[in-house]
């Protein structure tokens, strides 16, 4: 925060007109406008920007599920030390108009500077919380640009604003806004150019400060990237070696489709657009018979399209991906927000006994190595693997390293050696695990293989034997206990043991973080554990709750009928534990790192 | 060893170097179906088509979806999926697209076709999959014993309409004409000679081809395709010589004829096949990038995210 971090203790609080920057490690902006705005393009910008210079960021916004227009937020956080959340209070807040001011000028930190166009915006003029700095944003506009542009160039104006006080670096963010709007044509390059110019250049330094970030002591300068987290999925499944994919759009999965569509030919591969969930997920199934670990993808309601599949995925033992990006249910709900509520569909949801693999990536640089992971699994495995985001995940941008992809890189594609003799496309294993045998595949002993959705014996013969049935529920059930047995210990963020345990997955992982160094740094034990396997879970987590006195479940989702939410229910199912609490909410918000610390203390204060 | 096919080199395993296979190496579990159902005549028909083409043994690829006529699959000793009810076709698809060493078939019946996957049938087909689609048409729901189907004339008598089907019923070829599949026959299996026709030129041809074959459920619904069966009174009307396969209205118009109507290729064009559009796409993606491997790639596109 530019007050709470300032690093050269000097700096006079207050005005500090024409004086040399204030150092900060830290800075939390929030752009408040209209979705047509463009202030998804400053914040995206910025975020770039601040990868490419070594500083890290976390991003957040809101947009609204109307078709255009409305409401709608973005918020940049940008460090030189870890970020782990968006931030909870803001530091410096752009209003473009007044329900943008009335909206959000209480998140304002005391002390904060507000910046609002003055020629929208009419501030309380008697508040002493905030410094306030009115810039006649859509005039200066208009002016530097001309009258044609209407209201376009304002995010431009507004992130020359930004770039001054930030001390950011003005060459590289020219040449990504020439690089970006490349493909619009020299006057838009000129507005964009003239806007941002003329936001730069206007001096605001009457009413408020330049920073400059300093780097803490040991911070590394690895080569970094900075992307959205669907994004990350996308990548990760290619790096993975995933060759087709098909999908059916739906918020907010549509942007890895879209990349798959355009990537996957440059593989050699394919993405097909399906005609509904149904087809993709069926056509996914195609392709993964046919050799390929195939990937789909939908939010929460395609997942209850795709369930039946899904079903035939787990009986028929194929390597199939399917990734949900979580939003706000259940039906249409909330298309454009973030809910944890996909637990339970994800690791139960469906017919039958049908054990698959889930799979939370906790961070933006998590999806892809969990993508990755999900189609090493599932091609070890032979089972369905659902991958579970959100779409907080989805959306914000974060830094993160480049990965070395001469090492990461997989070739996993058919090899058809002929198979047999005596070969079983559903062997009843020690460890459960078979593999089917693709069309093309050659039997020596001249007898061809069948896969099923039908309970099958050993060489896939439909078999409806009592004894058969058993066997072979224990087999599909066996081998995801044996991968179990194989995964990493969990390992606890923080000591061991202690007082509170925070159990998290997904995209709370960081807000769950920065709230354990919070209370730790106020004396408090408190302790965290995020669950990136889902199904099955790993061994020695009961061995982790043993050591701590409450556990709370962290989960953006409703605390149900009995008080917990859906992973705080598998827990306790699991472990007959108690002391498993939970942490919830349901406001379709990413987790504020207060909200959790509060969350801990009513739950003390409520005791057992 | 056989190469991957995407990357069009494969080494087909040379007929000369292999024995031929007959019908018999071709026969797996004895199907399950009830004695004189017309499906036997399509399954025998079908491995008669293997063994005179002698399409490479571990090549055949079988797939169905749910109902009597989908058991098809089991009964062929040759690669084959069992998939669910209607969504036969889109797996089809994802076999067909990746696999372009492979002709695929499919089986199912008109609850699959034209009811819980009607849908599907309409895209791949619009969408030119390459693939053979036999629909096995009984009138009938046969494996669940006796419900009214989406072909079921109006009037008759089943489990779900005891005083007689009331829903218009769907006339096939007019949705499969409408639905822009490029080869469109249709079949009497108590025909096999022209069975083995209609299913030959399917396979010859480069697109989503697809057969109604009407297939009597001897349990269910005894007698219902009589009407085309010469020996048994009925009048088995070819396609006129003089139709035009490639004029979709002539199509139409043949569609119209009243029960049984004509038997025969209604229509039959040629369009580009989905298979070959995304491989002029992979083609062209490849050459813009001078066949970058996937390490290079991935560098490259990640340059431009830091």
């Amino acid at each position: 925060m530019i007050d709470g971090k300032v690093a050269d203790s000097a700096s006079s609080q207050g005005a500090n007109p024409s004086q040399k920057p204030r150092r900060i490690q830290d800075t939390v902006i929030r752009l408040a406008g209209n979705s047509q705005d463009g202030i998804q393009a400053i914040g995206g910008f910025l975020a770039r920007l601040a990868g490419r210079t070594d500083k890290d960021v976390m991003t957040y916004m809101t947009i609204p599920a109307t078709i255009s227009g409305g409401p709608s937020i973005y918020q940049v956080r940008l460090g030189t030390g870890e970020v782990l959340s968006a931030g909870d209070d803001v530091d410096v807040l752009v209003a473009f108009y007044q329900h943008s001011y009335n909206d959000h000028v209480n998140t304002l930190r005391d002390g904060g500077i507000l910046i609002y166009d003055s020629d929208n915006v009419q501030p309380d003029p008697n508040q002493k919380r905030y410094r306030a700095a009115g810039v006649p944003i859509t005039g200066l506009t208009v002016e530097a640009i001309g009258g044609t542009a209407k209201d376009k160039g304002k995010n431009m104006f507004v992130l020359g604003l930004l770039a001054r006080m930030f001390d950011l670096d003005v060459p590289k963010l020219e040449t990504m806004l020439q690089g970006y709007y490349k493909g619009k044509g020299e006057d838009v390059i000129r507005n964009v150019l003239g806007a941002f110019n003329a936001g730069y250049g206007y001096s605001i330094g009457q009413v408020t400060d330049t920073f400059e970030f300093v780097a803490p002591a040991g911070k590394k300068t690895a080569r970094q990237i900075v992307t959205d987290g669907n994004q990350a999925v996308a990548y990760g499944a290619l790096t993975a070696g995933v060759r087709f994919g098909a999908g059916y759009p739906i918020t907010p999965w549509s942007s890895i489709m879209e990349i798959l569509r355009a990537e996957l030919p440059k593989y050699g591969g394919i993405f097909v657009q399906a005609e509904d969930e149904l087809a993709a997920i069926a056509m996914a199934c195609g392709a993964s018979y046919a050799g390929y670990v195939a990937l789909t993808g939908t939010s929460g309601p395609g997942l209850s399209l795709k369930t039946e599949a899904l079903g035939w995925a787990v009986m028929a033992e194929m390597p199939v991906v399917i990734v949900d990006v979580q939003r706000g249910g259940p039906s249409t709900g909330l298309p454009t927000n973030v809910e944890q509520s996909d637990l339970n569909i994800a690791c139960y949801g469906g017919h039958g006994d049908s054990p698959r693999i889930v799979l939370a990536p906790a961070s933006v640089e998590d999806c892809f190595y969990t993508a990755m992971e999900a189609v090493k699994l599932a091609r070890e495995y032979s089972c369905p693997v659902i991958l579970l985001t959100d779409q907080a995940l989805a959306t914000r941008f974060e830094t993160w390293d480049m990965p070395d992809f001469a090492a990461l890189v997989q070739d996993i594609l058919p090899k058809f050696e002929p198979h047999g003799p005596n070969y079983k496309p559903y062997e009843n294993s020690t460890d459960g695990i078979a593999h089917h045998a693709p069309p093309g595949t050659p039997m020596v002993d001249g007898k061809y293989p069948i896969v099923t959705g039908l309970e099958h014996d050993e060489a896939g013969h439909p078999a409806s034997r009592p004894a058969n049935h058993v066997m072979m529920v224990a087999k599909r059930r066996r081998k995801l206990q044996v991968l179990a047995s194989r995964l990493p210990k969990p390992t606890v963020f923080g000591p061991p043991e202690g007082k509170v345990l925070l159990i998290g997955w997904g995209s709370t992982q960081g807000p769950i973080r920065e709230a354990v160094e919070k209370a730790r740094a106020a004396g408090e034990s408190v302790s965290a554990l995020t669950l990136r396997y889902l199904q099955p879970l790993q061994t020695g987590i009961k061995e982790i709750l043993d050591g701590f006195s409450h556990v709370f479940v962290v989960e953006i989702n409703d605390e149900g009928l009995y008080g917990y939410g859906q992973l705080a229910g598998v827990l306790r199912a699991t472990f007959c534990d108690a002391k498993i609490r939970g942490i919830n909410k349901t406001d379709g918000l990413p987790f504020k790192v207060r909200e959790i610390l509060s969350g801990v203390e009513q739950k003390l204060k409520e005791g057992r | 060893m056989i190469a991957d096919p995407r990357n069009q080199e494969t080494q087909e395993i040379k007929l000369t170097d292999r024995k031929k296979y007959t019908k018999k190496e071709l026969v797996a579990d004895h199907p399950t179906w009830c004695p004189g159902c017309g499906d036997f005549s399509v399954l025998s028909i079908y491995f008669k088509m293997m063994e005179k083409l002698q399409v490479p043994h571990e090549k055949i690829t079988s797939i169905a979806g749910i109902g009597c006529s989908s058991r098809f699959p089991y009964f062929v000793n040759a690669h084959g999926a069992h998939f669910l009810h209607g969504r036969g076709v889109p797996f089809a698809t994802g076999v067909s697209l990746i696999r372009p060493d492979l002709h695929v078939f499919m089986f199912g019946g008109d609850g699959d076709a034209f009811s819980i996957g009607g849908n599907h049938l309409n895209h791949a087909a619009r969408k030119n999959i390459k693939m053979t689609y036999v629909i096995m048409d009984n009138f009938v729901y046969g494996l669940t014993k006796k419900q009214t189907s989406p072909t079921s004339p109006l009037g008759f008598k089943s489990k779900t309409d005891p005083w007689g089907a009331v829903d218009q019923p769907i006339n096939p070829m007019k949705q499969l004409i409408a639905s822009g599949a490029t080869f469109i026959a249709r079949t009497h299996s108590h025909l096999p000679n022209h069975v083995m026709e209609m299913m030959e030129k399917a396979m010859n041809h480069d697109g989503f081809s697809v057969i109604e074959c009407l297939s009597e459920c001897t349990e269910f619904y005894p007698g219902a395709f009589d009407a085309a069966n010469p020996r048994k009174g009925g009048v088995f009307q070819l396609v006129p010589a003089d139709h035009d396969a490639t004029d979709e209205v002539a199509a139409y118009k043949l569609a119209m004829a009243p029960f049984p109507g004509y038997f025969g290729v209604f229509y039959h064009i040629q369009r580009a096949t989905k298979n070959a559009l995304e491989a002029g796409l992979i083609a062209n993606a490849k050459a813009k990038s001078g066949n970058a491997p996937p390490v290079e790639l991935l560098q490259k596109t990640f340059a431009q995210f830091s």
